[in-house]
């Protein structure tokens, strides 16, 4: 609910706010800004502010009522609210402060930032170090191009879920859903639970950009039909959502003639891909990959401002949860060694090439003097790969092979690679005297 | 009876009103839609054309240049964005620079100032990212943005705050002329006038022809664009047109007012009125022209498409005075480009045939400015952290592209005239314009309607009529 009063906002860290200074300041109290803040208030550091432009800490999990959360964090299956209120629980155990309704509007390369609330006002704070955990936002109707009317009873997936899951209202009876992205997927199950009759999801690709599991769990058992490689090329009604054609589209994504489908509905719901929220990245001076749409960063995920890491969805977008919450405690874990002092100063350091269909990584380079004893690397593949390994070269010898039997775009795939692995190389090379400098590491797919 | 009623609240409709309301006379403006701008006037170029194109010795050509000229005093009277920041027409070097100095030849007759032609050198000082092909530029310094929404509204508003009545969601049905004037029976209530102004933008053939024998006929002319998110804003820095050649009339790219990229329009005669669907052939057309005039326009960053309908007069010319054979109809039809920044010349000209036919007085009573709204983007850091402590809700953003704040959606809601649809909002505050296209914003933006107009969420709409967002409770469709 929009706060009408604001008399009784209680304000926990008031007292902070006048200190205008802070060791760490993560933007976003999502999973990974949760998650980042957590980790690092263990790791030592004590004045930590976590800014929140909604009403409550948790981030979009709040929304998400279904189950399947947290299995490989918690071993058990909990909801999206439930997952999120074990981070939040222990953040207030460990009295981490938090401003809610708190909108950041600027970050400034030397890590001032610049927010508003409407019990503080304007303000600016000062961050030793930052993470970002700003998470990403769909993408909408007008980025997709697609033709036809402008009614109402469009909606990104996300928000017909906030309507439906948060403020219990229905926003049709009648729908389509065009991308098969998770959230989409689940807002097939949601609508049909609460009474709506879910037509077809359509898919612009020949995969689905969804898990395996919620194709299964969201569609198959609810008999509503995925048209894979098929897009909407006609919205009508001029009030309100009346219909909605598809149509299969042809290798380069046109819509092939006569295979069109009108389908009467008055809701058409998007999940067409979630874009990182990097708007603040940006004015902070922070380099980002085209690919991902977040920033680049090392294997500490420290971007290329000194003390601004990121993680989560603000970085690459991510299909569990579980993965934001270990990317962000390693962010967290590295954010306080950077505060400390403790980061050793690493001259060496390996960029990861990603190729043969690896699309990115994450990070994408590593510091070679100051890794971790395990290094995670995720990154997705661009197409459907089936019996392929991945393979990870170092300066063009073989690190590691992987087998996978299936590989899709919609599944992040991660290897972990060793110190030891690494460094066993560098003395092999240095043997045969390569410069340890131009160390590449590539990471590529190939077929069994 | 009203003196005067004026059926059509777009810019034109909105324009006329305001002038009159300069008068001690009695002015209704009657709307089929639920608020102002929303036809022809909300979606357009949003140019301030400086005058060039249009046929010498015709009335586009006169309004056209005297509308450039009224604007800048307007929105400084009225409180509303625009900013001249001049126009070029590219000639590329498959074209004929003849036509060029043709067109700048047109403008001069047409009163237009400061016309030059630019060698490429100097076009690429002001455009870097002109396309290769282009050769020469026709230069007009007196092209403008303006905000299309916020001119009518401002028009809109003054008349208001200056005694003309509104009356929206209400469709003329049907109009008889009387002894004393016109009876106009509507969807909601019979209205009776003396003069009767036509300003229905698509539909003025309808009304018109209602009345009169002597008919004519509008064809709706959809114009369809592309809007490109704000990180292409310095893209290019003036309205950039194609020389027209035998291959079309080309597309524009320019800056809106409020920092996106906008490129279109397209022009496609349809049948249908209402008919502002957007069409695959015409965005990929848009792609597709795009680049003959500003190379490699960063087309990924779409953020929406829409389409708007040119209200074309077979005679290529505004109609603008009284019909012939019908006493006291007034017409402005045929009021396609440069309509937007013909309005106030249209609005004075018809304003001044009235005031002679009613031989009315100017009032004094008549208060000559309008306060705009707050933009709390627009003030410096100190106005806002004041304008918070007023007010916290100004502290409170709701929707997080375009930076807005509850205080301005509340803002837009309270106003004379306010919103009362998620699209009047959007109108008003830009809450929802931004590169997310309201859907982080939809659910809050809707409660804060709830509560200031006191409805049930249920009865929220999009922009009026049957667009209701929601259905129903969970579990009660």
């Amino acid at each position: 609910m929009i706060q009408t009063s604001y008399a009784d906002i209680i304000n926990k860290s008031k007292e902070d706010m006048d200190m205008q200074s802070y060791d760490l300041v993560i933007i976003g109290g999502g999973p990974a800004g949760l998650a980042a803040a957590i980790s690092a208030k263990e790791s030592g550091i004590d004045k930590i502010l976590i800014l929140e432009r909604d009403k409550e800490l948790g981030g979009i999990l709040n929304q998400c009522i279904h189950n399947g959360f947290g299995l490989h964090t918690f071993k058990e299956e909990l909801t999206g609210p439930e997952y999120a209120q074990r981070f939040i629980q222990k953040a207030k155990e460990l009295s981490i402060s938090y401003l809610l309704n708190t909108m950041v509007f600027d970050i400034s390369p030397q890590k001032k930032i610049t927010a508003v609330n409407h019990t503080d006002g304007m303000f600016e704070l000062e961050a030793k170090a930052i993470i970002l955990c700003m998470g990403c936002r769909e993408r909408p109707r007008g980025a997709l191009n697609l033709p036809g009317y402008r009614p109402a009873g469009i909606f990104s997936a996300g928000t017909a879920q906030r309507l439906v899951n948060i403020e219990g209202y229905m926003p049709g009876k009648e729908v389509v859903i065009l991308g098969s992205g998770d959230i989409g997927l689940i807002m097939a199950r949601r609508m049909t639970l609460e009474g709506a009759k879910v037509k077809v999801v359509a898919e612009l690709l020949p995969y689905s950009g969804g898990l395996k599991r919620n194709i299964v769990q969201c569609l198959d058992d609810f008999h509503i039909p995925l048209k894979l490689s098929h897009t909407v090329i006609d919205i009508e009604g001029k009030n309100r959502v009346r219909a909605v054609t598809i149509a299969q589209v042809d290798k380069n994504k046109k819509p092939i003639l006569g295979t069109e489908t009108r389908y009467t509905c008055d809701t058409l719901l998007l999940s067409c891909g979630l874009i990182p929220e990097n708007e603040l990245s940006k004015s902070a001076g922070i380099k980002l990959n085209p690919i991902t749409s977040g920033p680049y960063v090392n294997d500490h995920l420290e971007t290329n401002i000194d003390g601004i890491f990121a993680c989560g969805n603000v970085l690459h977008v991510h299909d569990l949860v579980d993965f934001v919450s270990q990317e962000a405690a390693l962010a967290g874990s590295h954010a306080a060694a950077y505060l400390k002092g403790n980061e050793v100063n690493s001259n060496k350091r390996m960029d990861i090439l990603a190729s043969g269909g690896v699309r990115y990584t994450v990070p994408s380079t590593i510091l070679i003097d100051s890794m971790e004893k395990d290094i995670t690397i995720r990154f997705r593949v661009a197409d459907v790969y089936t019996n392929h390994t991945i393979a990870v070269y170092m300066n063009g010898s073989l690190l590691q092979k992987k087998k996978r039997p299936v590989m899709a775009p919609g599944e992040m795939e991660q290897i972990i690679l060793t110190k030891e692995m690494i460094n066993r190389e560098f003395a092999n090379e240095s043997a045969i005297s390569h410069s340890p400098h131009n160390a590449t590491l590539t990471i590529t797919l190939e077929e069994v | 009876m009203y003196d005067v009623a004026i059926i059509g609240a777009g810019v034109v409709g909105c324009a006329i009103a305001r002038e009159l309301s300069k008068y001690d006379v009695d002015v209704c403006v009657i709307e089929k839609e639920e608020d102002v701008c929303c036809g022809t006037s909300k979606a357009n170029s949003a140019i301030v054309h400086a005058g060039f194109d249009a046929t010498p010795g015709s009335l586009k050509a006169k309004l056209n240049v005297q509308g450039n000229e009224m604007i800048a005093n307007l929105s400084e009277e009225l409180d509303f964005p625009f900013k001249a920041i001049g126009s070029m027409v590219v000639c590329t070097k498959d074209q004929d620079i003849k036509d060029l100095e043709a067109l700048l030849q047109r403008g001069e007759s047409n009163g237009v100032k400061g016309l030059t032609i630019l060698s490429r050198n100097e076009i690429l000082a002001l455009e870097p990212n002109i396309a290769d092909d282009v050769t020469h530029a026709l230069f007009a310094p007196t092209g403008g943005i303006v905000c299309p929404f916020h001119f009518t509204i401002a028009l809109a508003e003054h008349a208001a705050q200056n005694g003309v009545s509104f009356f929206f969601d209400t469709k003329v049905n049907q109009i008889e002329k009387t002894d004393e004037g016109f009876c106009i029976h509507t969807s909601q209530k019979t209205f009776l006038a003396k003069i009767l102004v036509n300003a229905a933008g698509v539909y003025t053939d309808e009304i018109h022809n209602m009345l009169s024998q002597n008919k004519f006929h509008i064809t709706p002319r959809k114009g369809e664009y592309l809007l490109l998110d704000k990180s292409c804003k310095d893209y290019v820095n003036h309205t950039i047109f194609q020389l027209p050649s035998k291959m079309g009339k080309g597309v524009l790219v320019t800056p809106t007012i409020h920092g996106n990229i906008l490129v279109g329009p397209t022009a496609t005669d349809i049948a249908d009125k209402d008919g502002v669907n957007t069409t695959s052939d015409g965005l990929s057309s848009i792609a597709q022209k795009a680049s003959l005039g500003v190379k490699d326009v960063p087309l990924r960053f779409v953020i929406t498409s829409f389409a708007g309908l040119r209200a074309h007069e077979q005679m290529d010319d505004f109609i603008v005075g009284e019909a012939s054979d019908v006493s006291g109809l007034y017409d402005a039809a045929g009021i396609e480009s440069p309509g937007l920044t013909s309005a106030p010349a249209i609005g004075a000209m018809l304003s001044e045939m009235i005031v002679q036919k009613l031989s009315l007085h100017k009032k004094n009573e008549f208060q000559a400015t309008r306060k705009g709204y707050v933009h709390m983007e627009s003030l410096t850091l100190e106005e806002r952290k004041e304008k918070i402590k007023e007010n916290p809700a100004y502290g409170n953003i709701i929707c997080r592209c375009e930076m807005i704040s509850e205080g301005e959606i509340v803002d837009a809601i309270k106003r004379p005239l306010g919103a009362r649809s998620l699209d009047g909002v959007k109108r008003r505050t830009r809450a929802g314009m931004g590169r997310c296209q309201s859907g982080f914003c939809t659910p809050r933006t809707m409660e804060i309607l709830e509560r200031e107009l006191n409805v049930s969420a249920f009865s929220i709409t999009k922009s009026g009529n049957d667009s209701n967002i929601l259905c129903g409770y969970n579990k009660q469709i």
